[in-house]
């Protein structure tokens, strides 16, 4: 195929990940650490530079390495950014009570909101573009190819501003977004895969900050989506914030230490109550054990039932959406013959409790589908969709999603109620046509005011977009007659044509999205043009791969100041020279993948060695703690990488 | 009667250049996609007008023509294709859901017979209509026992009585709304297999009972929102 393979994208608020479609087999791609999850998070370098001239980029660390930043330099990283996608200033306030997002101060309404970043200012979507940027690399790293095309998912409940930003993003990050697709049903497409069975089934998908419920009907490979509800500011961000704030006003109240005024400090509780929350899955209790700056410590026992009824109200806040669907669906829980689990927080028992009642399980003898890792299902999922569209596999050939708009589509009318023209979960692509006319002789202006939403008033919806039909020939009042389609395309996003009948003359439109940004700023805001070009691919390849090198020959070289370089056997030690000495003469070549090749046998003859080393940083990180140390333990992966592992790229 | 069905003009093919008629997704020769036909929606299935359709096939043909047009089949075609996949697959979805849905197949033939029936009717299942003539008196009745409930509510007092009283009207209207289907149903039989004259008579009468099921069904849904509350 003269194209490239098409990546399937999860950007997702805690987590992102790359996968593709390996044979008939999707599969996540890992990053250089060897791990599937890129942690969203993007941290600029530590050190500050001078307000730098346009066309300026900083150089950025996303993922693991972004995340250790964020206890040492918490003004200079960001996590959770898809909370802030395609919002406008009133809706982030809500946010930033609960999340440390410094917006730059002089942003005026209407205008897409700025992040504070150090000295520098950032849109939501370019600080998604580097997280994109990253996941691009990683699947070029591993196919040696560029990659310039995607599929990426988005919350089912996103409206039209908020894919528009995601899709902005990837511009940005230098990808062809081919589609983007409701992260429920990806994660259905990923199962679906290998049942032929068809049915109704329902996908729970409670992740870190958004919520979704989806009713689809599978038949001969058509995955027909019948309804969706959700809820895109609900997921285990807020679960992580109840505990955060049990621990911070104990702090204040019984040890006097405001650690609110002390951001890595909060972000190092933030990390203890994740853990927490994780163990409260498994365990029956647990605790947090913090040593405070003032020496006291701060010991509280968290017994798993007070959890759950702490996190009750967070879990109800799912039923609502989830009866709507089925109403919406015309369905009674009964109806639906299996249940998908997707998002890291449908691990917690009590939302496996709750979901069980919801759709009656235990009671008719079925349990929820968990087979797949929550984590990476939509992942799976998006890498399945890729392949569809790209026609590169066989088992996708004969698979088809049909999908839904989440929200109605509206005009505002006279008295600022709503018209509805597109209701919600009408299958995508959905169009409608409207006629409008003019209230005034000789009139050549009229206004349209798009809305999305289910309320009355215009005024309690999401404001899309406001229309200027102009150049609408001059005649008697009433006489015009505009015919304007109102078309949402695969991706859920609007496009508006018009034109006026009677005059046959194309009426302009002038489209002023109430949010998000224009073509030019997205323009101006792409991240490396030269990402894509050929020539310069294989020049950064070798300058990546020389870096790894670089990287792990530097710990080799300090190899034997450490005390678990006693413990290998004089062979163990030979090879590990052997290899050093073979990676330091094919570096200076121009071939990357010798470069890689060599890189991977040092790492291997290095492996034992690591491993030493692991166990007695363990021994001794478990001997005693500080508060510093425990948030540099706390900020590395649950699974730890290759101790050798060379650092992500910049 | 039908103007929009079969134009006799044949339009040429943007691919191969042979003509072809113009209500066609596909052009006979190449098939390389159209852009959209000009026919109504029962033509986009191959359908003459009818009220009585066969729901499970018109699901078949759905998803026989969503595998060939929809936009995930030209990800990679050209610019024009692209245009056209997502135009033809929307016409396909909006007649598809029109179709499926007994009501909005029965206003969407009687709005191309010419009936007026206005948009924010469809929309919001016509809030302002008026109440039938048979039913004033249960309805006066009815909504004051709704505004009883409410004022009980907004107090927090409970009224078993009213409560008991309610979900009987509710069950009362319910039937009605039955009756008014089973009699929308008789109407599709006889526009189906009627003559000119016994068309003319049927879509007068679907008409009358059109308003009197959303104004049915605005009663029942107002009783399930306070008894709901």
């Amino acid at each position: 195929m003269a194209e490239g393979r098409v990546v399937g994208i999860d950007l997702g608020t805690t987590n992102s990940l790359v996968a593709y479609m390996e044979g008939d087999t999707p599969v996540v791609i890992p990053g250089v650490d060897g791990s599937n999850l890129v942690p969203s998070v993007v941290a600029l370098d530590p050190i500050p530079v001078p307000i730098p001239a346009d066309g300026y980029r900083p150089t950025v660390t996303v993922g693991n390495s972004a995340r250790k930043a964020l206890i040492q330099t918490p003004e200079r990283v960001i996590y959770s950014v898809k909370r802030l996608m395609g919002r406008d200033l009133k809706e982030i306030h809500e946010e930033l009570k609960l999340f440390p997002f410094r917006l730059a101060g002089d942003v005026e309404d209407g205008e897409v909101p700025r992040i504070q970043l150090g000295e520098l200012r950032f849109t939501p979507p370019e600080i998604s573009a580097y997280i994109l940027r990253q996941l691009k690399r990683n699947a070029e790293r591993f196919f040696s190819a560029p990659v310039t095309q995607a599929v990426i998912t988005v919350p089912a409940y996103f409206n039209d501003a908020q894919r528009q930003a995601t899709k902005d993003a990837g511009r940005m990050a230098g990808l062809e977004v081919l589609r983007l697709v409701n992260e429920p049903t990806a994660a259905a497409l990923a199962y679906g895969l290998d049942r032929a069975n068809a049915g109704t089934i329902a996908v729970y998908d409670l992740g870190g900050g958004t919520f979704d419920i989806s009713i689809l009907k599978l038949r001969d490979g058509i995955f027909e989506v019948q309804s969706t509800n959700g809820d895109t500011h609900l997921g285990g961000d807020d679960i992580d914030n109840l505990l955060l704030a049990i621990a911070l006003n104990e702090i204040h109240a019984e040890h006097g230490v405001d650690l609110r005024q002390h951001p890595g400090a909060v972000q190092a509780v933030r990390k203890a109550a994740i853990e927490i929350k994780i163990q409260l899955s498994t365990e029956p209790i647990a605790r947090f054990d913090i040593e405070l700056p003032n020496g006291d410590r701060y010991q509280r026992e968290i017994p798993r039932e007070v959890f759950e009824m702490l996190i009750e109200p967070v879990l109800k806040r799912t039923a609502g959406p989830c009866k709507q669907a089925l109403a919406d669906a015309g369905i009674t829980p009964e109806q639906i013959d299996e249940v998908v689990l997707v998002g890291g927080s449908t691990r917690i028992p009590a939302v496996r409790q709750l979901v069980d009642e919801l759709f009656h399980l235990t009671a008719r003898g079925k349990r929820p589908h968990t087979k797949l890792n929550p984590d990476e299902v939509v992942a799976l999922g998006a890498a399945v969709q890729a392949s569809i569209l790209s026609g590169a596999s066989k088992s996708t050939e004969e698979m088809l999603l049909l999908d839904v708009t989440p929200l109605s589509l509206g005009i505002e009318a006279l008295g600022g109620t709503v018209a509805r023209i597109i209701q919600r979960n009408s299958t995508i692509p959905a169009s409608a046509t409207e006629h409008f006319t003019t209230g005034v002789d000789g009139q050549t202006n009229v206004a349209i005011h798009i809305v999305q939403g289910e309320r009355e008033l215009a005024a309690d919806c999401r404001s899309l977009a406001r229309f200027d039909l102009k150049g609408i020939p001059p005649m008697s009042a009433g006489l015009p007659r505009i015919e304007v389609k109102f078309l949402i395309d695969a991706d859920g996003i609007l496009q508006v044509t018009a034109r006026e009948q009677r005059s046959g003359m194309a009426a302009q439109i002038e489209v002023k999205p109430t949010y998000g940004l224009t073509d030019e700023q997205v323009e101006s805001m792409i991240l490396d043009s030269f990402d894509n070009a050929e020539a310069d691919f294989a020049k950064r390849l070798l300058i990546e791969a020389r870096n790894e090198a670089e990287t792990i020959l530097a710990a080799v070289e300090r190899a034997p100041e450490n005390p678990a370089w006693m413990q290998l056997t004089g062979d163990e030690q030979k090879a590990i020279k052997l290899a050093s000495d073979y990676l330091n003469k094919v570096k200076q070549s121009e071939n990357a993948t010798a470069i890689r090749e060599a890189t991977l046998i040092l790492d291997h003859a290095t492996r034992r060695f690591a491993e030493l080393m692991m166990e007695s940083a363990v021994s001794s990180a478990l001997r005693g703690k500080t508060m510093n140390t425990a948030g540099e333990e706390l900020a590395e992966t649950v699974t730890a990488p290759h101790a050798m592992a060379p650092a992500e790229f910049k | 009667m039908f103007k929009v069905l079969d134009s006799a003009v044949p339009i040429a093919c943007w691919s191969c250049s042979i003509g072809h008629n113009d209500s066609t997704l596909f052009c006979p020769h190449c098939s390389k996609i159209q852009p959209p036909p000009g026919g109504d929606y029962f033509s986009v299935f191959g359908l003459e007008p009818k009220l009585n359709l066969d729901l499970p096939a018109l699901e078949h043909e759905f998803h026989r023509l969503s595998r060939k047009l929809h936009p995930d089949r030209f990800a990679r075609a050209l610019d024009n294709e692209k245009q056209w996949s997502l135009a033809d697959t929307a016409l396909l979805n909006d007649a598809y859901r029109t179709l499926k849905d007994p009501l909005r197949r029965t206003e969407y033939l009687l709005k191309l017979l010419g009936a007026e029936i206005s948009a924010e009717d469809e929309r919001n299942e016509g809030k302002s209509a008026k109440a039938p003539a048979d039913l004033l008196e249960e309805v006066f009745e009815l909504n004051m026992q709704l505004e009883e409930m409410r004022a009980a509510r907004a107090t927090g007092e409970a009224d078993p009585a009213l409560q008991i009283s309610l979900e009987q009207d509710k069950r009362k209207f319910g039937v009605l709304l039955e009756a008014v289907d089973e009699d929308l149903r008789g109407e599709w039989n006889l526009w189906d297999e009627g003559n000119a004259g016994a068309r003319a008579t049927a879509q007068r009468r679907m008409l009358a009972l059109l308003d009197r099921r959303r104004y049915l069904s605005n009663l029942v849904r107002d009783v399930n929102e306070v008894l709901g509350a």
